[in-house]
Parts: C-alpha cells; sequence; structure tokens
C-alpha cells in the first residue's frame, strides 16, 4: 500500500522525525487558506506547493512549486490544483492533482539521499544514504555505487547509534547536523518497524543553513501482508489513486491489475498469471489484466472475478487458465457458469482446465450450452485467445 | 532417493483443527504421508473429523516427544505463523514447511535470524509456498498429488501452479520426479534456490534438475552462477513475469520489478550464460528439459 507525501510526513512527524511546517488541502479554497498560516507558522515568506499523487517525479512535471511571495503561491495553487500531472511514473495520460501540500520553505543547505528497504539477498533491513540527494538515485547507484553508503540493521538490536555515527561521517556531516541525523535516524527507523513498512525513501533528506536536518520529501510503502496490524492505515487509502477494478477486486480478496491490452484472463496462482500474460504476447496478443483467483476460491469468487474482467470495455476475448490444485475445477466451472448467465458473454471465452476434478469441470462447462472454447493445454489456449481477440475486432 | 522428505518423514500438522490444514491432513493421509500429530494451541485431545486416528497436542514439543514427529507443515494463519515456526524449531523438528501465504516480511526477518542463529541444522521451506513432495513417498503441503510420477528430475519452484504444470508435463513426457520443492515467492524466505539445487547436486536420485523462477531480486542470477560452477546435472529452467510492467506487485510479495532489478531478460542472460536451457514459454518446459536429456 502507498500514501502521500503529506500523510508519510504526518506519520513521521508523529516519530519525532523532522519534517517542515506543512498543511494538506483538497479544494483550492483550503490552499489558499493554508499559505498565510504557512508563511506564519514557518517564519518565512516562502513557501512550496507541491501536488500529490503517488507518482514520483512530480517536481519535472511542474507540481511542484516554490513560491516567494503569497501572490505567487496562490498562482501556483490555482495552476496547479486540478491539472493532468504528467510524470516518467504516470504513463503518458498523467494524473488529475486533487490535493496539494502547503510548505514551508528551507534555507538549505545541502540535499541528502535517504532510503530504507529490505535486501532479500541477507533477510534483513538496510539503511542507503547518498550525498548526491534530490536526483536520480538509481543512476547514482549504477554509475556511481561507491557514493552510496549502506548499513545492515541487525534484527536482534535494531538500528544502533554509532551506526547514525558512522553515516555522519560517510555523508561528511559533523557537528550539529552530525547530532541531528542521529535522532533522526532513531525515529526514522523506528517508524519503520513499527509500522511494518516495506519501503521509506526521503529524497531529499536535507541540513538547513541553520545545522537542521529535515525530511524534505517522504515516499512510504506498507507491508501488504501487514495490515491487519494497521487497520488506521486504511483511512489514508486515497480511491482517486487506485484503478476502480482494483479496488472491486480487493473487497473480493482478489489479485488484479489493469493492463493495457484485450484480452481478459482469469487464472490460479501469481506464476502461473504472469506466465498466462507472457504467453499471450509470445503468440501476438496482449494481456489485458493480471488476475490471480488465488488456492482457495468460491464459485461466487470467481463470479466476481468474471465480472471483474468483463466490466473492462477494452476486453475482446477472455482466456481462463486453470491448473486446480486446491482450488477444484469444477469450482471454476461453477463460478463462470454463473457469471455468464447473470452478466452475458459478448466476446469469445477460452477455458483451459487442468487438475483436481478436471472431468467434472469440463462435462458441466460442456453441459451448460455456453459458447465456449475449449483449450487443450496452455499454449493451445493462449493460441485461441488471441485468434478469437483478432476476430472479434 | 529424494531430498528433505520420504519415508522416512514423520509429520506434525500445525493448525489441523482449521479448515485448510484439515482438509489437506486427509489429503497427505490418502497420499500415504506419516502423518502422526495434529498440532492446535488450545486443541489437545481433539478429534479432527476424518482425522481420528491422528492425535491432536496444544505444543509441538508433545508431538515429537509422544509421537516421534521430526517434520512439520504450517497452515497456522498470518498473525500467528512465525511464532509457529519457531516453536517447531524448539522443539527439536528438523524440517519446517510453511504453506501459510500472508507472513509480515517483519515476522520472516526475525524468524529468519534466530533460525540461523540459535538451529542452524534446521531446513525451512517457504512460507507462502505449495511444499515438499516425494512421489510415490511423501507429499507434505497443497499440491495435488496425483499429477506426479517417481522418477529422476528434482524440481525447484518460487510459483505454486507453475510447479503443477512443469510436474504435470514431465510426467506426460514420462520423466518423473525425485522430489518437487516449492520454495515460495516471498522476499525472506527460507530455502532458496541455491540450497535446493545442493541437495539435488548431491542426491544420487535426482538425475537432472528443472528450475522455476521469477521476476524479483536476483536469486535466479545467483543461482545461475551456482549451477555453473558446482552443478553437473543437467539443469532447464523457466522464467514467468517476462511481460509484467515496472513497479507492479503480481501477487507475489517477491513478484515485482522495481528500479530495473529484476527483470525477467537479466534472469534469462544469467541462465543462458551458465549453460542452462531456458524454456521459451511456459507451455514448454517439459519439452525443453527432454530436449536436453536427449
Amino acid at each position: 500500500m502507498k500514501i502521500h507525501e503529506y500523510q508519510g510526513k504526518q506519520l513521521l512527524k508523529k516519530y519525532g522525525v523532522p519534517v517542515p511546517v506543512g498543511i494538506p488541502a483538497t479544494s483550492v479554497e483550503d490552499a489558499l487558506a493554508a499559505i498565510p498560516k504557512v508563511q506564519q507558522d514557518g517564519g518565512t515568506d516562502i513557501v512550496v506547493v507541491k501536488a500529490q499523487i503517488h507518482a514520483g517525479g512530480r517536481g519535472k512535471g511542474g507540481g511542484v512549486k516554490v513560491a516567494k511571495t503569497r501572490a505567487d503561491a496562490e498562482e501556483a495553487v490555482k495552476k496547479i490544483f486540478g491539472m493532468q500531472l504528467i510524470t516518467p511514473q504516470t504513463g503518458p495520460e498523467g494524473k488529475k492533482v486533487q490535493r496539494l501540500l502547503i510548505e514551508q520553505g528551507l534555507a538549505i543547505d545541502h540535499e541528502y539521499y535517504l532510503g530504507m528497504l529490505l535486501d532479500r539477498a541477507t533477510g534483513k533491513n538496510v539503511v542507503m544514504a547518498s550525498r548526491e540527494g534530490g536526483m536520480d538515485i538509481e543512476e547514482v547507484a549504477e554509475k556511481h555505487p561507491e557514493k552510496i553508503f549502506r548499513l545492515t540493521i541487525d534484527p536482534a538490536t535494531g538500528w544502533q547509534d554509532w551506526q547514525s555515527r558512522s553515516l555522519a561521517k560517510s555523508l561528511g556531516l559533523s557537528g550539529k547536523p552530525a547530532q541531528e541525523l542521529g535522532v533522526f535516524l532513531r525515529a526514522l527507523t523506528r517508524c519503520y518497524d513499527d509500522m511494518d513498512c516495506s519501503m521509506l525513501e526521503i529524497n531529499p533528506l536535507v541540513t538547513t543553513k541553520d545545522g537542521r536536518v529535515l525530511a524534505l520529501d517522504a515516499k512510504i510503502n506498507f507491508d501488504d501482508n501487514a495490515m491487519f496490524r494497521h487497520k488506521e492505515l486504511e483511512e489514508w487509502r486515497d480511491p482517486n489513486e487506485e484503478d476502480a477494478s482494483e479496488l472491486e477486486a480487493k473487497k473480493w480478496d482478489l489479485s488484479y491489475i489493469a493492463l493495457e491490452g484485450n484480452i481478459g484472463c482469469m487464472v490460479n496462482g501469481a506464476g502461473l498469471a504472469m506466465s498466462t500474460m507472457d504467453i499471450i504476447k509470445y503468440y501476438g496478443g496482449a494481456p489485458a489484466n493480471f488476475l490471480d483467483v488465488g488456492g482457495g476460491a468460491t464459485a461466487e469468487k470467481v463470479t466476481a472475478a468474471f465480472k471483474i474482467i468483463t466490466s473492462d470495455p477494452e476486453v475482446k476475448a477472455i482466456f481462463v487458465n486453470i491448473f486446480g490444485g486446491i482450488m477444484k475445477c469444477d469450482t471454476i466451472a461453477q463460478g463462470v457458469i454463473t457469471a455468464v448467465k447473470e452478466v452475458g458473454l459478448k466476446v469469445p471465452l477460452v477455458v483451459r482446465l487442468e487438475g483436481t476434478n478436471v472431468e467434472l469441470g469440463k462435462k458441466m462447462l460442456a453441459d451448460s450450452g455456453l459458447d465456449i472454447v475449449a483449450a487443450a493445454d496452455m499454449a493451445d489456449g493462449a493460441q485461441k485467445a488471441v485468434a478469437a481477440a483478432k476476430g472479434s475486432k | 532417493m529424494s531430498v528433505l522428505v520420504g519415508y522416512d518423514t514423520r509429520l506434525v500438522v500445525h493448525g489441523m483443527s482449521g479448515s485448510a490444514g484439515s482438509f489437506h491432513a486427509k489429503q497427505m493421509v490418502e497420499y500415504g504421508t506419516k502423518v502422526v500429530a495434529g498440532m492446535t494451541p488450545g486443541k489437545g485431545g481433539f478429534k479432527v473429523p476424518g482425522l481420528e486416528q491422528v492425535p491432536m497436542y496444544d505444543t509441538v514439543a508433545e508431538a515429537v516427544t509422544l509421537a516421534g514427529a521430526n517434520t512439520s507443515v504450517i497452515y497456522v494463519p498470518p498473525p500467528a505463523a512465525a511464532d509457529s515456526i519457531l516453536e517447531a524449531a524448539a522443539a527439536g523438528i528438523d524440517t519446517i514447511i510453511a504453506i501459510t501465504e500472508g507472513i509480515p516480511a517483519r515476522d520472516m526477518i526475525k524468524v529468519k535470524y534466530v533460525l540461523d542463529r540459535d538451529f542452524p541444522h534446521v531446513v525451512l521451506v517457504g512460507p507462502n509456498c505449495p511444499g515438499v513432495i516425494t512421489p510415490g513417498q511423501c507429499k507434505v503441503g497443497i499440491m495435488p498429488g496425483y499429477i506426479h510420477k517417481p522418477g529422476g528430475v528434482g524440481v525447484v519452484s518460487r510459483s505454486g501452479t507453475l510447479t503443477y504444470e512443469v510436474v504435470h508435463q514431465l510426467t506426460a513426457l514420462g520423466l518423473g520426479q525425485s522430489t518437487a520443492i516449492g520454495i515460495g515467492g516471498d522476499p525472506v524466505k527460507g530455502t532458496d534456490f541455491i540450497d535446493a539445487l545442493m541437495l539435488f547436486a548431491e542426491d544420487p536420485g535426482t538425475s537432472s534438475i528443472f528450475m522455476i523462477g521469477e521476476i524479483g531480486g536476483d536469486s535466479e542470477e545467483r543461482a545461475a552462477a551456482f549451477i555453473k560452477e558446482h552443478v553437473k546435472k543437467p539443469v532447464a529452467a523457466f522464467i514467468g513475469g517476462q511481460t509484467a510492467p515496472p513497479g507492479k506487485r503480481m501477487g507475489h510479495a517477491g513478484a515485482i520489478i522495481s528500479g530495473g532489478k529484476g527483470a525477467a531478460a537479466d534472469k534469462i542472460a544469467a541462465l543462458k550464460e551458465a549453460g542452462i536451457a531456458v524454456s521459451p514459454t511456459p507451455a514448454e518446459m517439459g519439452k525443453t528439459l527432454a530436449k536436453v536429456l536427449a
């Protein structure tokens, strides 16, 4: 799960991580009213107007504006709110800006990069930092790996103060900023652990002319598996940032991701679902979605999955690819039949069934009288689905 | 011959009174697995319908001392699963197979740390995996038993249903399996490719290996380097997620391309560079190995 920058900063602040003074707004009026308050609380006329969307690269797309006066800030608010913000991460259609963060301007001395994430090779969390902040850290990692400092967190002790001192030394910090970094990191690592973060990126982390250390940006992702421990985060979901079909799928505990193609896929198991996308592409088609119905799905869940697929107007053919283990083929057949009876079938449906209760499942589909194309195996099914999608264009 | 599970396996089922636990315990008993005990805290002495012959205990320690269990399979729900894995290790279980999907990474970091530190001899498989099967001898997990056939191919896979797919293809071609290991798709897990490959390399009953990887992480690349250096037996492979868009989590917590790392193309290149035959599509996995063996 992802959250907005302003939500991330509220969370960090709660843990004692220093962040600039800021007020979020969900309308132009609120944003305009926030400007003088931020100017007053921040002790400077300079404010930053920041578009709040889940994609990165907002600055390059014109979604971040530093304003020296109240009039400039008001102009920026009116310009950015409601704009279709296009960044390298939004895709060409961009994303509509419906939330803003009005933030205190800072007299920045230097920008650093700071990130925390899980190192899968060791099964431990790491803190990464670099003097090359504010820019594309992946580029730094590729061209100058020696400029990124990594420290592993011991699961038994957690982050230690000596690690902060070591990192300060590597980053060339001393005196007050070095001490502030220690406070910053103690709070940040506690937040990461407490909140089951899967990724926490502060880019940039800044030092100010008066020796303070603050998080100027915050990108936080949470471990979806740990959401049962953090029910409060559900309120932070922004439905505007999530695909409607993906939200519906979530309700049914289905793993669904909308894609650009025109062949709807219903598969059990993540690996098989990804591979089904692969084989459709291999035979010249394009998948409309990734959909894993999971292992223990009921007929109702399968019906819901089928409805989600058919609600996509781009879908020109459907490929059901099931290898039943725990998932029984007759359950899939029942779900498909019910769904087709309820919502109708406007595009060709190719079904490949294998595994537990396969004969029963095939018989149910054959007896249903529905116009279903049976596939002998995965390759046969993919080719038939690709041909059907081309034929029905 | 086989690895991890076989005729000597004496299994305790964690969470056997639950719906998944009881369903799969019955399937395992039917397959011939020696299910010697069930375990659910507070359910000691309980008779699970259809499994009345299997004694239920409150603790793993009782299953070990009273029923002689040496292997655990975990069907416990995610919030309590990490605790259950550590209980098994502390009770003296050697092989722990965790089926549970959805265990928080924070919990697994601690489990892995404690196992490495205090129980280095314990083998953990999973979590979020289909389990391990030695065809004809012992099935521990949730895979459909009937698609398997005893033979010489060692199978190791990050994906559940793709494992069934390759096993089905191999069996149809007359290529039986020594042991099939589902290592699971989670970012923090027990047995990884290299651990499984080491077992297969040393197992006299395994004459060739099929490996299924997927996008995310770099364990396939490390496995390729290991194979090149240490594995003399023929190996074929497949990588799932070749067309997955970056930044999207495809069901498995592990299957995500982030920051240009873990793309299928890099993994396939590494495997090929190590002399491993890579199946172009998931429909040709069996054939790809058969061609290598021909």
